[in-house]
């Protein structure tokens, strides 16, 4: 986190989406993240996507828990209402939030050390409970902030930039949302902004949990020859399973790919989901097809990435718990309090 | 077998129901103490129960008292002995010339009972195996058959428990039919076949007034929905889960739209008790008016939460029901043992604002109050409250409620004081009250707009590493809890008859055992001001009290005295001159134990008057 803000220059030409923004109107303070980390990248493609869909970023609520990649809220989204919470607490902070207020965008930010160890439990419950939000996962196998532990996600036999073998099970976050029921599930690369831009899109246009885990090679810990998280080896084997495009009904968007390859989903804002299958057997809307999927490419050793899951008909956490179309915060005292009749009848029952 | 010497008292006894957990016993002991209630006769129930669903025993303690003394008396003067498992115990407590009810069915040897009491045998079983078939019938209706042989035995009136059953099974006609006739085979067999009444009588009278029966959980519900609380994120834990479920049973009832049938709140199961406090977090930040309910170990997995709440600045209203600690301790007994975890909850300098309930109406009213502080100070606000209040029903004022009054949102900044160009400063002292203005999630596109953070900031919220920017928040934050002295409810005194130089002080539950208590002392000639602290921070009236007093008793249910702890820690007092009077067995402290121990630390010091009581 940083306390120097970005300087307000502006070339008079830079492109304006619909509500007259620039991107530098999605932007934040300048990042203290190391130099070509992968969180930035990620931030970057959080600011085209939420300009691309002509996002006010004031509608939108950006919380994290604790670590590096926690810290990155705070570079992006500048005019947004921010919350870095407690470590491994983001879900639960962010749920209460949604309560809140249903009208607003939730985009909630983690780390794998932040969401799959201590946060485990709430990146569950996050996830089976509805709680509508985009979930980004910045996912680098090790401890930053710390200098260079492994993380619970870190691949077992890889080694820590002191030399030090994994000996545990990594724990694959995706393949674990898919089987808690969330309704959006993707994984991505950071240096993939292709990739990664269109799946922001789609979450963030998504009804419900959209978990993205973001492969994030850290350039200070985990960048080395032992990782399986390093650039070279996530290129390396990395194996797109398809590309997703966002076609808002407003502003419909041409694609360049292929039409015969292209696979249409209607979500529930009724924006539409354009997939392009590089696997001709891969259907992202079979749950247990996603989760076999995963489980098979991992025993090869490959990273599969792009659209996993999505379920276009998913309903939220407000819709399980029926609560009104008006935001809760909202609600005026009229709305609230029973008033003194309502008592008087009440103390009559109690005598 | 009768004993020569039997209790002999109208509206001023204490009954006791010993039973097996699980055995449905519940509703009919409820029913007895209503009908006293309803027959103009003040009554004080207090449950004591195992931490298990069945087949442990159990007790259902009913204070008779016309004088209105509601606290715990000790003793018993009847024992209604219907779990064979404790006979033995039972039997050894009741106070000498009492009574001892029992299923008679099965004769018991003469050593099993005692010379100086009276015992009285009614064969439930054999009755019940008569009347029923059905074997949960059978013991459903054991219950509602003793409620009925009590009716006659203590000559109340018949009429006023049926009309009890007719009331709690409106629109069932069966069940008040069955109902009604086993209380009536139960009141039958007694006048016919005992001597009744007995000693201990029930006669109408008119000392109940207008007040109204309800326990303490279900009130701070109703406080919380009275309060505009629209969202509660929670863990279930003894003894504070009926706060929540009465929350959402009342928000059924007033809080459902009527056109669209929507719910105009959201209660949500956390998964754990760090979630729970997580969600009211969450919703409080975002403008919403959240709470959660638990108890001490509860407090103890929230405290990282606390002092992001506390740092960061955020409104929550937490209903701490306390219970035996520390770690499980006795999770079904009560204990005032939670005061200094709450206070100082979290790691560093922090320090939470507290309100201490005395009864149900103060459960509703301080529950209430909360949110409206909360907001006001944009920190967490705890109501502490404990089993024994909040899992009994008891007698208190009926709920009122001024419909004029408008919550207090404190300082929100607006659209349109951003907009006219208004300095915004998250942590901004414009006031010289350590309180700064807060604005919610998507009120202004280029204004306002900020980065909450547990981390050090500046006054602007930007992150900052500096020893000044620190130094600057921790002493607005020392004003805020000064200026939150002046909020909470202030303390009440109760004066002894004459001037004195010793001073009580007491909290929440302990209130009434402790108004009893000064009237067993002044009584027996010691004179002793009272004065019942509601609030933390402690305000001036209280240092005050401290100081008008040569000597202070500290009543309160912990073992370290916690309370006086706090005292002497915030209002820098000498600590010799605060004496402890601690209970903490997990029972409800009594008016005997606390007139007892203040008369014999009188009587130590060799300061007169110096008689001591029966304790």
């Amino acid at each position: 986190m940083t306390y120097l803000a970005k300087p307000k220059l502006l070339s008079a030409d830079a492109p304006r989406n619909a509500l007259g923004y620039t991107r530098r109107d999605y932007e934040g303070a300048i990042s203290t993240l190391c130099a070509g980390c992968g969180h930035d990248s990620i931030s970057a493609s959080i600011v085209q996507a939420c300009f691309d869909l002509d996002i006010e970023p004031h509608k939108v609520a950006k919380l994290s828990g604790i670590g590096c990649s926690s810290k990155t809220p705070d570079y992006f989204l500048g005019n947004s209402h921010g919350f870095n919470s407690v470590h491994g607490r983001m879900p639960s902070v962010l749920t209460g939030a949604a309560l809140a207020n249903r009208n607003l965008l939730y985009l909630g930010v983690s780390g794998d050390g932040d969401s799959a160890s201590i946060g485990i439990g709430q990146f569950a419950h996050a996830m089976r409970r509805g709680v509508n939000m985009t979930y980004i996962v910045e996912n680098n196998g090790v401890y930053g902030l710390t200098k260079g532990q492994f993380s619970a996600t870190a691949d077992k036999g890889s080694k820590s930039k002191k030399g030090v073998l994994n000996s545990d099970s990594p724990i694959d976050l995706a393949a674990l949302a898919l089987q808690l029921g969330a309704t959006y599930v993707a994984r991505s690369f950071s240096g993939d902004k292709e990739q990664l831009v269109p799946l922001i899109k789609g979450a963030l246009r998504h009804n419900g949990p959209a978990l993205i885990d973001v492969l994030s090679p850290c350039v200070t810990f985990n960048n080395h020859s032992g990782s399986t998280r390093s650039y070279d080896y996530v290129r390396q084997h990395n194996e797109a399973v398809n590309r997703v495009e966002v076609i808002l009904p407003r502003d419909p968007i041409e694609t360049s790919y292929p039409p015969g390859s292209l696979r249409r989903i209607v979500q529930h804002d009724g924006s539409i989901l354009h997939l392009r299958k590089l696997d001709v057997d891969y259907d992202p809307s079979d749950r247990i097809g996603a989760m076999n999927h995963l489980q098979e490419r991992q025993a090869l050793g490959e990273i599969v990435t792009g659209l996993l899951y999505v379920d276009s008909s998913a309903q939220d956490m407000h819709s399980h718990l029926n609560t009104v179309e008006k935001p809760l915060n909202q609600l005026g005292d009229a709305y609230l309090c029973p008033g003194s009749k309502a008592l008087e009848a009440l103390n009559a029952l109690l005598r | 077998m009768k004993s020569a010497q039997s209790i002999a008292s109208i509206n001023d006894f204490v009954i006791k129901f010993a039973n097996v957990n699980g055995s449905g016993s519940a509703s009919a002991n409820e029913l007895f103490a209503r009908a006293v209630m309803r027959m103009g006769v003040p009554v004080a129930p207090r449950n004591i129960f195992p931490s298990n669903i069945q087949g442990l025993p159990t007790w259902y303690e009913v204070r008779v008292s016309e004088a209105g003394w509601l606290g715990a008396r000790g003793g018993c003067d009847m024992m209604i002995a219907m779990n064979p498992q404790t006979w033995d115990r039972d039997v050894a407590s009741l106070d000498a010339g009492g009574y001892l009810f029992y299923d008679s069915t099965k004769p018991m040897p003469a050593s099993k009972f005692r010379d100086d009491i009276t015992v009285l045998g009614v064969p439930l079983t054999a009755m019940c195996n008569r009347e029923y078939t059905d074997p949960r019938q059978r013991q459903l209706f054991k219950n509602v058959m003793y409620v009925g042989a009590l009716i006659a035995l203590l000559d109340m009136e018949f009429g006023v428990a049926e009309a009890l059953i007719v009331d709690r099974y409106r629109g069932k006609d069966p069940l008040i039919q069955a109902n009604v006739h086993a209380l009536r085979l139960g009141y039958d067999y007694v006048r016919a076949y005992l001597p009744c009444p007995i000693g201990l009588t029930i006669r109408r009278a008119d000392a109940v007034g207008d007040r109204i029966f309800i326990d303490g959980n279900s009130a701070c519900g109703l406080g919380a929905v009275y309060g505009g609380a629209t969202v509660t994120g929670w863990y279930p834990i003894t003894p504070s889960t009926s706060v929540i479920e009465s929350f959402t049973s009342y928000c059924r009832k007033y809080r459902t739209d009527p056109d669209s049938g929507h719910a105009r709140y959201a209660a949500v199961q956390a998964e754990d008790e760090l979630a729970s406090i997580g969600m009211v977090i969450g919703a409080a930040w975002n403008g919403a008016r959240a709470f959660t309910a638990t108890s001490g170990p509860g407090i103890s997995l929230m405290q990282e939460f606390f002092g992001l709440a506390y740092f960061a600045e955020i409104p929550a209203v937490i209903f701490d029901v306390q219970r035996g600690s520390p770690s499980t301790g006795m999770p079904t007994k009560t204990q005032q043992s939670d005061l200094v975890a709450c206070a100082y909850a979290s790691h560093g300098d922090t320090r939470h604002v507290l309100l201490f309930p005395e009864n149900p109406y103060e459960c509703f009213t301080f529950g209430a109050l909360a949110f409206d502080l909360a907001d006001r100070l944009q920190t967490p606000v705890f109501v502490l409250s404990d089993l024994d209040m909040g899992m009994n029903e008891s007698l208190c004022k009926p709920f009122d409620w001024d419909d004029s009054r408008r919550y207090d949102r404190g300082k929100l900044m607006t659209y349109e004081e951003l907009e006219a160009g208004k300095d915004f400063g998250r942590y901004l002292d414009v006031d010289g009250d350590g309180i700064p203005y807060r604005t919610i999630p998507g009120t202004h596109p280029t204004k306002g707009a900020y980065f909450t953070r547990g981390t050090t900031r500046n006054a602007y919220a930007k992150y900052s590493e500096s020893g000044a920017d620190y130094v600057y928040n921790m002493e607005r934050l020392r004003r805020k809890f000064d200026t939150a002295k002046n909020l909470v409810p202030a303390p009440v005194l109760h004066a002894a008859s004459q001037p004195t130089r010793f001073g009580a002080i007491h909290y929440g539950s302990t209130s009434p055992a402790m108004a009893e208590a000064s009237a067993l002392l002044e009584a027996d000639g010691i004179h002793v001001d009272t004065l019942r602290v509601c609030g933390f921070p402690f305000c001036d009236e209280i240092l005050q009290f401290i100081a008008d007093h040569e000597q202070v008793f500290v009543v309160e249910q912990n073992e370290s005295g916690q309370l006086r702890s706090l005292l002497i820690n915030e209002g820098e007092i000498d600590p010799k001159k605060l004496v402890r009077v601690l209970h903490y067995d997990g029972s409800p402290i009594t008016a005997r134990f606390i007139s007892g121990r203040i008369a014999d630390a009188l009587s130590d010091r060799k300061i007169s008057p110096i008689r001591k009581v029966a304790s």
